[in-house]
Formats: C-alpha cells, sequence, structure tokens
C-alpha cells in the first residue's frame, strides 16, 4: 500500500543523503520525495510517498525516526490529509485542437503558463487522481514533455 | 576570554570528556593535532596501520565500557579505518572517531589526500559530522561523546579540516547536551512490565535470550537476579556472553548456529522467550518460521528499529535493559505466590537431560591436538578472569564454546561483522586499558595475519597481549563449510607459505612459542601467560577439525550437525 510521511527534520547539510541512503540501503523505495523549508528556522519537511507493506512501514518509520537529524515522522496514510501535486504538461496545439485543449484546462482549473504557435505548457495541481485523469485526456493531442513536484500533504484540522 | 586553536580544542574537549588513552595515526592534516599533543596528558598509542588504532579503540570500550578514542588523517588514513567502524557499528560499540580532513576551501577540488569520508560512513556510523567553523567544534564534540555513549551505543565521526584545526576561537564546553531531534526512550511502560511479570510466572518452559545489549546497558546485575529468582534458563549470543555467569546451573550456553544443543533445543520448545538486548539476528535464529514456533516472545530493546524487525513480538519494550529488568525484578518480588523452584523444575530437569545426552564434546584421544583442548587449557589457566578477544572463524567459535564467561566486557569479538584482523588491535587496545590483566587473543593462522603487524605497537608500547593462534593451516571456517556443503572442494583455503610465527614474533621483539604435542600445551601456555611482553604462541592443531553442533545456514535450530 502507498504511504505518504511527513518527516520533520533539521535543516543540516547532508540530511537528504540520510534519508535517501536509509530507503537504499535497506531495500526501501521512494515514490516522490519533496524538501522545503517550514516555518520554524532550521527545519525542514520531506514527504516522502512509498510502498510497503504493515511490517516495511513499521521499520522503515522507526528507521527514519532513529536518524539523529529527524526530529518527527507521520504517516498521513492513517489520518484525513490534504494532498496535492502538481505537474507542467507540455502538449501539442495547432489549429482547432486548442480551443478543445482550452476547454479542458477550464473543466479541470488549470492554468495556462506558456503559449507558443503550436504548443501550450499547462500547470495543473490536484491529488494523483486528478492528474492522471488530465494526463489521460490530453494523450490524444501529443502530451511531449511533463514535469511532475512530489506530493504535498497536510494534516486536516479536524480528525475524527 | 583566551583564544584557542581548533587543535587545542580539541585536546580540551577529550580532557572535559575524561579521555585517557587515544589510538592514532599521524598525517598532513593533523600534524596541528600531533603539535599539540605532548602538552597533554593523554596516553597516546601508535598503531603501524590505521586499521589496528581504531579496532584497539573499539576493544577499549569493550574492555572498560568507556568510550574508544580514534584519531587518524585524511584520505587514507581515513579510508583505512572503514572496517573497523563498521565493525563497531554492528555490535554497538561506543567509540569517537576524528579524521583530518583538506582546508575547507579544497573540499570538493579534488584535493590532495581528500576523501569524502563522511559520505563513506554515512551509513556505517550512528552519526558524523564535518566541522566547517571553528566556532561549532566544542559543541559537535560533545554531541559526538553524547550521541556515541547514550541509546544504543556506536562509532560517531567528526571530520575536522586542517583550517578548523589552526583557527582560533574561546573555547566553552557544554555542561549537558540535548537534541530536540534525539531522544531516546529509556523508560520502561509499567503496564508492559507486569505483564512479563505475569507471563514468567505462568509459563511452564520460559527461556531468556540475552544479548550485548545487556552488557552495553551495564545490565547484568539485573540479569542475574532474575534469572535465579524466577528460576529461569540463559542462553545468550555471541555477543553477549559474560553477562551471566557460565558456570551457573541456569547457564545453556551459546544459542544459534554454533550454539549448545541444549540452547537450540530449550529454544524450540520454549512457551515463553523473553529476549533482553539481542535482535534475533540470521546467525541466532536459523530458518525464521521455525524458531522457537511455541513461544509467545518479550523484546526489551533500547532501539525501537530491532523490534518486530525479524519476528513478531506479543510484548515489546523499548527501554534501557537495565531499567527494564530492574523494573521487571521489583514486579516479580510482588509475586510472591509463585513457586518458581517448583514450576520450573520439570523444564530444568529436561533441560539437563539435554545436556548430559548432547554436552559440547569433542574427540580428544588421538595423537593430534585438539583446538578445543587449547581453549579449554586457556580457561583451565585463567578460570575465566583474563580479557579474551578472538579472530574471525573457527578459533572464535571455539573461543565462545569452551571459554567460560563469568564477567561481562571480557570477551571481545566480532560478532555482527565478522571482521578477521580484529582480535589482536582489540587485544592491544584492552590492554591499554587494563595494563595488569591477561589479554589473550585466541586466533586463527588466516585471521592474525590481517593485523600482525600490530606485534611492534604491543612491543614499543609495552602492552603484553598473548596471542595463542590454533593453527590449522586453513582458512578453516570456509574450509569447513567446503567440506560439508561443497563437497570437499577446498578451493584457496589452504594457507601454504606461512610465516615462522615463531621467529617472527621474535623478529618484533616478542616472545614465541611452538606448540606441537597435547601434553606441551598447558605448560607453554603457563609458561607464555607468565612472560612480561607479547607473546605469540603457535599452536598446531588438528588440521581438519569441525566446530560442532552446527545448524546450516537457513536451516532450523534443531537440524543441527553434531559430532
Ligand atoms: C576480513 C574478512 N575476510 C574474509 C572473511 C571470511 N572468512 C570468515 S572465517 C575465514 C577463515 C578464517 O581463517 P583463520 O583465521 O585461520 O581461522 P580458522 O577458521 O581456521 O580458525 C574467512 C576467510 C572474514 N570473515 N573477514
Ligand atoms: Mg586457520
Amino acid at each position: 500500500m502507498r504511504h505518504i510521511l511527513s518527516v520533520t527534520v533539521e535543516n543540516e547539510p547532508g540530511v537528504l543523503s540520510r534519508v535517501a541512503g536509509l530507503f537504499s540501503g535497506r531495500g526501501f523505495n521512494i515514490e516522490t520525495l519533496n524538501v522545503a523549508p517550514t516555518l520554524e528556522e532550521g527545519v525542514s519537511r520531506m514527504t516522502i510517498t512509498t510502498f510497503g507493506d504493515e511490517q516495511i512501514m513499521e521499520q522503515i518509520v522507526k528507521q527514519l525516526r532513529k536518524l539523529i537529524t529527524t526530529i518527527k515522522v507521520v504517516d498521513l496514510t492513517e489520518l484525513k490529509s490534504i494532498q496535492r501535486e502538481m505537474c507542467l504538461v507540455k502538449v501539442n496545439a495547432e489549429g482547432e485542437r486548442r480551443a478543445e485543449i482550452l476547454r479542458i484546462v477550464d473543466i479541470f482549473r488549470c492554468k495556462v503558463v506558456d503559449v507558443s504557435v503550436d504548443e501550450l505548457i499547462l500547470e495543473v495541481t490536484g491529488d494523483a487522481g486528478k492528474i492522471a485523469a488530465l494526463l489521460q485526456l490530453l494523450q490524444r493531442f501529443g502530451v511531449k514533455e511533463i514535469t511532475r513536484a512530489g506530493m504535498l500533504a497536510m494534516k486536516r484540522s479536524m480528525q475524527e | 576570554m583566551a583564544q584557542l586553536t581548533g587543535a587545542q580544542i580539541l585536546l580540551e574537549s577529550l580532557l572535559k570528556e575524561e579521555v585517557d588513552t587515544i589510538f592514532g595515526y599521524p598525517g598532513g592534516a593533523i600534524i596541528g593535532i600531533y603539535h599539540e599533543l605532548p602538552n597533554y596528558p593523554f596516553k597516546h598509542i601508535l598503531f603501524r596501520h590505521e586499521q589496528g588504532a581504531i579496532h584497539a579503540a573499539d576493544g577499549y570500550a569493550r574492555a572498560s565500557g568507556a568510550p574508544g578514542v580514534c584519531l587518524v588523517t585524511s584520505g587514507p588514513g581515513a579510508t583505512n579505518i572503514v572496517t573497523g567502524i563498521a565493525t563497531a557499528y554492528m555490535d554497538s560499540i561506543p567509540v569517537v572517531i576524528f579524521t583530518g580532513q583538506v582546508p575547507t576551501p579544497l573540499i570538493g577540488n579534488d584535493a590532495f589526500q581528500e576523501v569524502d569520508i563522511v559520505g563513506i560512513t554515512r551509513s556505517c556510523t550512528k552519526h558524523n559530522y564535518l566541522v566547517k567553523d571553528v566556532r561549532d567544534l566544542a559543541k559537535t564534540i560533545k554531541q559526538a561523546f553524547y550521541l556515541a555513549t547514550s541509546g544504543r551505543p556506536g562509532p560517531v565521526l567528526v571530520d575536522l579540516p586542517k583550517d578548523v584545526l589552526s583557527d582560533s576561537t574561546e573555547f566553552r564546553y557544554p555542561k549537558s547536551m540535548h537534541m530536540r531531534s534525539y531522544n531516546p526512550h529509556t523508560e520502561p511502560h509499567v503496564k508492559q512490565i507486569k505483564k512479563v511479570a505475569e507471563l514468567l510466572s505462568n509459563a511452564k518452559t520460559p527461556v531468556i535470550y540475552s544479548g550485548g545489549g545487556v552488557i552495553s546497558a551495564k545490565a547484568h546485575k539485573e540479569l542475574i537476579e532474575l534469572a535465579r529468582t524466577t528460576q529461569t534458563p540463559v542462553t545468550s549470543t555471541l555477543m553477549g556472553l559474560g553477562a551471566f555467569p557460565g558456570n551457573d546451573p541456569l547457564w545453556l550456553g551459546m544459542l544459534g548456529m554454533h550454539g549448545t544443543y541444549r540452547a537450540n533445543m530449550a529454544i524450540n520448545s520454549a512457551d515463553l522467550i523473553l529476549a533482553v538486548g539481542s535482535r534475533f539476528d540470521d546467525r541466532v535464529t536459523g530458518k525464521l518460521s521455525t524458531f522457537a514456533p511455541k513461544a509467545t516472545f518479550v523484546h526489551i530493546d533500547i532501539d525501537p528499529t530491532s523490534i518486530q524487525k525479524n519476528v513478531n513480538v506479543e510484548v515489546p519494550i523499548v527501554a534501557d535493559c537495565k531499567k527494564a529488568l530492574h523494573a521487571l525484578n521489583e514486579e516479580i518480588g510482588r509475586l510472591t505466590d509463585t513457586p518458581w523452584k517448583e514450576k520450573n523444575q520439570g523444564w530444568l530437569d529436561q533441560i539437563q537431560a539435554w545436556a548430559s545426552t548432547q554436552p559440547l564434546q569433542y574427540d580428544n584421544t588421538g595423537p593430534e591436538i585438539k583446538p578445543q583442548y587449547v581453549v579449554e587449557c586457556i580457561y583451565e589457566l585463567t578460570k575465566g578472569d583474563a580479557i579474551i578477544s578472538t579472530e574471525v572463524g573457527q578459533n572464535q567459535m571455539w573461543a565462545a564454546q569452551y571459554y567460560h564467561y563469568h564477567k561481562p566486557n571480557t570477551f571481545l569479538t566480532s560478532g555482527g561483522l565478522g571482521t578477521m584482523g580484529y582480535g589482536f588491535p582489540a587485544a592491544i587496545g584492552a590492554q591499554a586499558a587494563f595494563p595488569d590483566k591477561l589479554a589473550i587473543d585466541i586466533a586463527g593462522d588466516g585471521s592474525i595475519q590481517m593485523n600482525i603487524q600490530e606485534m611492534a605497537t604491543a612491543v614499543s608500547h609495552n602492552l603484553p597481549v598473548k596471542i595463542v593462534i590454533l593453527n590449522n593451516g586453513y582458512l578453516g571456517m570456509v574450509r569447513q563449510w567446503q567440506e560439508l556443503f561443497f563437497n570437499k572442494n577446498y578451493s584457496w583455503t589452504c594457507m601454504d607459505a606461512q610465516p615462522d610465527f615463531v621467529m617472527l614474533a621474535e623478529a618484533y621483539g616478542a616472545a614465541g612459542y611452538r606448540v606441537t604435542q597435547t601434553e606441551q600445551v598447558l605448560p607453554t601456555l603457563t609458561q607464555a601467560f607468565a612472560i612480561d611482553k607479547p607473546v605469540i604462541v603457535d599452536v598446531r592443531v588438528s588440521r581438519e577439525e569441525n566446530v560442532y553442533p552446527m545448524v546450516p545456514a537457513g536451516a532450523s535450530l534443531t537440524e543441527m550437525l553434531l559430532i
């Protein structure tokens, strides 16, 4: 099963390789990874999505906690959370196709962030499902390139 | 306030940490430290290879319980200690390592003798640091000692660029250390402890399975009390030997691949296994799915990652072993109604029956010297009072089986990594910690050649370590596997062209003896142990002797090959 881990770490040199090395050295996989500063000075948050059964996830969480630079690890999969991914899509947009693409842009509430004679670059944010759906719809126009950010996630204020 | 250089700050910090001995080897990047060293009261031991220095720091730590300190230069000095760092890491030994580094402006430029030792050792240290500013130095050293010695201990490395060592600042050593990202959980959960006491009082066939964690937590007294009050038999891992007296009637011997018949049979019949400071390593469990098939598991360990890693545990207790066992003993004290002795008598009788049908044994009737007999003689002469280190292979297993350890910190062996060449420098480190004790390396003829150069170190520092080589002329343990599982195809395990170990010892200024007759073993060892200098005793033992019992890799503990 896919898990979303929110990991706060001391923002020190080498902290990313400690986390990455832990995953590679123990044969765990990182699917997506996002690292950025938090409001607190010197603290960064890593949002990691990974796969594993219960036992593997328990090991991953414990091993992450064991790293000296780790402050806190939360498995957001067990909580109610908001999840967002972002994707930039370069798509063929010649002639009358363009209008159709723009209609899709509208429905998906994405943004056109770059225009040329024959291409558009779209920016889409949403959960993984929404991005997959958009990419599928755009396929027939010819998706030339995509670049995706790792997942961001935040625990909802109201938990059951 | 006076300004001190980084080199001075390092040495002042070591004074604050009450370090008495430094195991080291100089080089360009750390000349500055060596320049200051004569102004300080440390005993510095100069090795002949950095690997010797790091194993000695580790041996010092294992024997004394205090952190070992190792100092080496950048580049090759640093890479030469990686095996020793990994050895200490696998066995959770507190060692603090200082490596020289090229000046900060040159880092990343492939400068002369530059290696990214922090990158190289990231996965085999508990933590490591590159100090980039002399103002961070004292705090970093404090953290390094704090991390190495607290929680689950381990090696911590501090990389010191040359300019950081020559820059100056005020010296302020932190009195205490708190890190928001590091808070080992040491207090046992009361309810869990109650549960364990109850399980013990209801168990019919309980076994305590103790490991190296009991020694690092200095919890041997609590372990002995628990076992004796509840009349629970104790087995231990290789790393745990010495925490429980090897001559106690409740002692089962070591378990696992070369464990005793009674220990492995007891595990197989146990209805309750109380694991303390051990980690269900594959050399211990054999085939996991058949390990202790009837048992409920209780697991006490300071490291949460050790719990639920290999076996499913009913009662996990993340805590310091000493605190947990202390709490458990108190709880047991309240269970005054449990007739421990009567309750467990049948179980102890059963164990006694296993012990008498299949004791540890070897055939000593032939003309050849049996290696097991040599180890028995060493025990006979020292009565468990010596500090014993081992190399790796058959020598290590015989040292574990036929010597009886009665006190913690008296058995130094590379358990997790299995590092050949560990034993001799480790014995030097132990001897440095306890100059008046007998420090003996039970060695193999292959392993001893991996760090034999430290004979010069032992001689020049008057560290009268005794090396007893169980010389079978083979990389014996590998040969044993080739014999048993690879059709006797002895591919490259016969070491011909051995040096003359007696002459070699003498060439270094030490004493050397050769023993070729069984009757000579005891008298020669007696003589060798009485000499106040390093000694090599080259004992020519039966060449194709095997270590038994043996559980083939991946087999169940009950599938022991016996003599
Ligand atoms: C550094 C290192 N290299 C290789 C091995 C693999 N190995 C394990 S035991 C052994 C044989 C050791 O021979 P010796 O020291 O003569 O001991 P014996 O088994 O004969 O007692 C070898 C090669 C090892 N453990 N460590
Ligand atoms: Mg040998």
